[in-house]
């Protein structure tokens, strides 16, 4: 079972200060990946902190639900949603980047607790994801694993192998999360290398598609509860988030995909969140 | 059998029309007989099931084969999936395919995870034969072993193919497996001693160290004898395991031997000599030769034939002896 089980009010307040953690951590790196990472805080969590079932204390817990982040460049949300939730200390998220951290640029399975796979180069995530849903399915387990995908990624053609494999062993035990953002370094997705018409493409290729808006944490919970009771076919959720999301002129602009935010760049953005304005202090 | 060391228990009929027999046939028996002993041994092949001689393993266990059809890319990281999910899943395909395909997958989610992942790689070398260059892989060594945590290993023979095959399952993480699509002699026996990452000294000789792996080792033996009429009492040594190499038996060959030859089915650069010669500049400089392909790709032909033109057969290994003796 999940061990926050948080109600909407207090998920919300969670993913404030995890925003919060996010620009703290890039800030004090100087470098990494704010658009995904902000833009991704409320599913990260609502998974950690009200759907998962898993153990802060057990990482690896045989019966925990496995999340597999694909897009490795968004790990800052998924180290300070790790760090909120109990898996280490919050004092580390100040060692992001950092010569000898374990919270390494892209995530390490090896060197972190709570890290299902070492992950960066893009469009690998799903395949392991299947790979890990046919063994669950062989070992008789109940626990899902959850796919979480960034949009551009789907521009690699292993990305779509594992979308075929997926639905040849029909998997309903694995929940596809497409980060639909629109955006990736060199500027907007349907510029750069065109995705759409994403939902036909995934229902083309025998998949449940279900939309929702990334940001809404109701429409979260709820896609998350019926899509892990769906059956027969794997489930993709198209979840449409604004990237940058809390910090206004971050927000749907594709610049801030991989640059970290100035001193003051990020006091800004910690006062819209609302939250105090205060740096990790320097070494 | 002047110099066959009898703790190799190597075939009596070692020179006398010994079996003929694919490395990758042994990989079949080992999948069977893992698959007897390991339920969390399962396997997965690119649409070459056949080939890779697993009909047995998925008629015995048709749950635990994954048919992964044309898509390379997506089997390895399946297999990645597994492994991390404690299953001990072998990855399958032709050298060309993968690793060659495979890199980005194997180097970020196979070593970088650590992850258990068995590749197997049938139809590499030139003795693919009359496919050609596109399907003749002569880099994977080269490129295998220089991931970190990847483990590399070249079988001789169909009986040694068997026990690297299980042995690579008895340890945890990332191995590649070489295999051939041709018949090649058998001559170790189930007697014959294996360990990875330890070299079997086949054939004691004072006056040079021939280093050889995979089929490139029986004609080694075959060269020994050859240079044994001309005087020349050759070591050989059967060096499976490329990495981690062993050390310890190279320095002491190139010690007692004073001179090195190295015999690998695939590019001169990178693989078996390249890993013998790191090992022998930094310890005991001797006075060495590479046999391999020279920077080339192959072409279709038999595999005698491409064997003879591509220069590695038991004449080039004499000729190479020659030269080296004269820098002795």
């Amino acid at each position: 079972m999940n061990p926050h089980h948080f109600d909407i009010d207090t998920l919300t307040f969670t993913a404030k200060e995890i925003r919060g953690d996010i620009l703290r951590m890039l800030e004090k790196a100087g470098s990494g990946h704010p658009g995904g990472s902000l833009g991704m805080a409320d599913i990260f969590t609502a998974l950690y902190f009200n759907i998962l079932n898993h153990s802060p204390e057990d990482p690896l817990w045989s019966e925990r639900d496995r999340v597999v982040l694909s897009n490795g460049h968004i790990c800052p949300v998924l180290y300070a949603t790790l760090a909120r939730s109990g898996y280490f200390d919050l004092e580390e998220l100040k060692t992001l980047r950092v010569l000898g951290s374990r919270l390494q640029g892209h995530p390490s399975r090896l060197d972190l607790p709570g890290i299902e796979t070492s992950a960066a180069s893009l469009g690998q995530g799903l395949s392991i994801s299947v790979g890990m849903a046919l063994a669950a399915r062989l070992d008789k387990e109940k626990h899902k694993i959850f796919a979480l995908l960034s949009d551009g990624e789907l521009q690699e053609g292993s990305s779509w192998e594992a979308a075929n494999a997926a639905a040849k062993w029909q998997l309903d035990n694995l929940i596809a999360v497409v980060d639909r953002n629109n955006i990736q370094i060199d500027g907007n997705t349907e510029d750069i290398f065109p995705l759409e018409p994403l939902r036909d493409k995934f229902e083309a290729f025998n998949w449940i598609v279900l939309e929702i808006n990334g940001n809404d944490m109701e429409q979260i919970l709820q896609v998350f509860e019926s899509a892990i009771k769906m059956k027969g076919q794997p489930v993709c959720i198209i979840a449409h988030t604004t990237p940058g999301k809390g910090v206004s002129f971050m927000e749907n602009k594709y610049e801030w995909h991989g640059i970290a935010p100035s001193r003051i760049e990020m006091m800004e953005g910690l006062a819209e969140l609302r939250l105090e304005e205060v740096a990790y202090e320097r070494n | 059998m002047k110099g066959i060391r009898a703790e190799m228990k190597l075939a009596p009929n070692l020179f006398k029309n010994p079996e003929l027999k694919a490395t990758r046939a042994g990989f079949g028996s080992a999948m069977t007989a893992l698959g007897e002993s390991d339920e969390n041994v399962v396997a997965l092949c690119a649409d070459l099931s056949g080939s890779l001689k697993l009909g047995d393993f998925i008629s015995k266990w048709p749950d635990r084969f994954f048919q992964s059809g044309v898509a390379e890319q997506n089997m390895v990281n399946m297999a990645v999936g597994l492994a991390l999910s404690g299953k001990i899943p072998f990855a399958t395909s032709f050298g060309v395919f993968m690793p060659m395909r495979t890199l980005d997958q194997i180097r970020i989610s196979v070593c970088y995870n650590n992850a258990n992942v068995k590749l197997a790689a049938s139809h590499t070398g030139i003795t693919v034969g009359p496919d050609g260059a596109t399907h003749q892989v002569l880099e994977d060594i080269a490129v295998m072993r220089v991931l970190p945590k990847m483990k590399v290993i070249v079988p001789a023979d169909a009986v040694e193919t068997e026990k690297a095959t299980i042995s690579a399952a008895k340890i945890d993480g990332p191995v590649y497996l070489r295999f051939g699509r041709q018949n090649a002699p058998v001559y170790t026996t189930k007697d014959t001693p294996f360990e990875i990452g330890k070299i079997n000294k086949l054939r004691d000789g004072k006056d040079v160290a021939i280093v050889a792996c995979g089929v490139m080792v029986y004609i080694s033996l075959l060269a020994a004898e050859e240079l044994s009429k001309n005087g020349i009492e050759a070591s050989v040594l059967n060096c499976h395991t490329i990495k981690p190499i062993d050390s310890e038996a190279l320095i002491k060959a190139a010690k007692e031997c004073g001179a090195v030859v190295t015999a690998e089915e695939h590019q001169k650069s990178g693989g078996l000599g390249s890993a013998v010669a790191e090992v022998l500049v930094e310890s005991e400089s001797v006075p060495m030769e590479i046999i391999g392909i020279e920077d080339r790709f192959g072409e279709s032909g038999e595999s005698d034939e491409l064997m003879e033109k591509y220069g590695l057969t038991s004449t080039n290994i004499v000729k190479a002896v020659k030269n080296v003796l004269k820098r002795k």
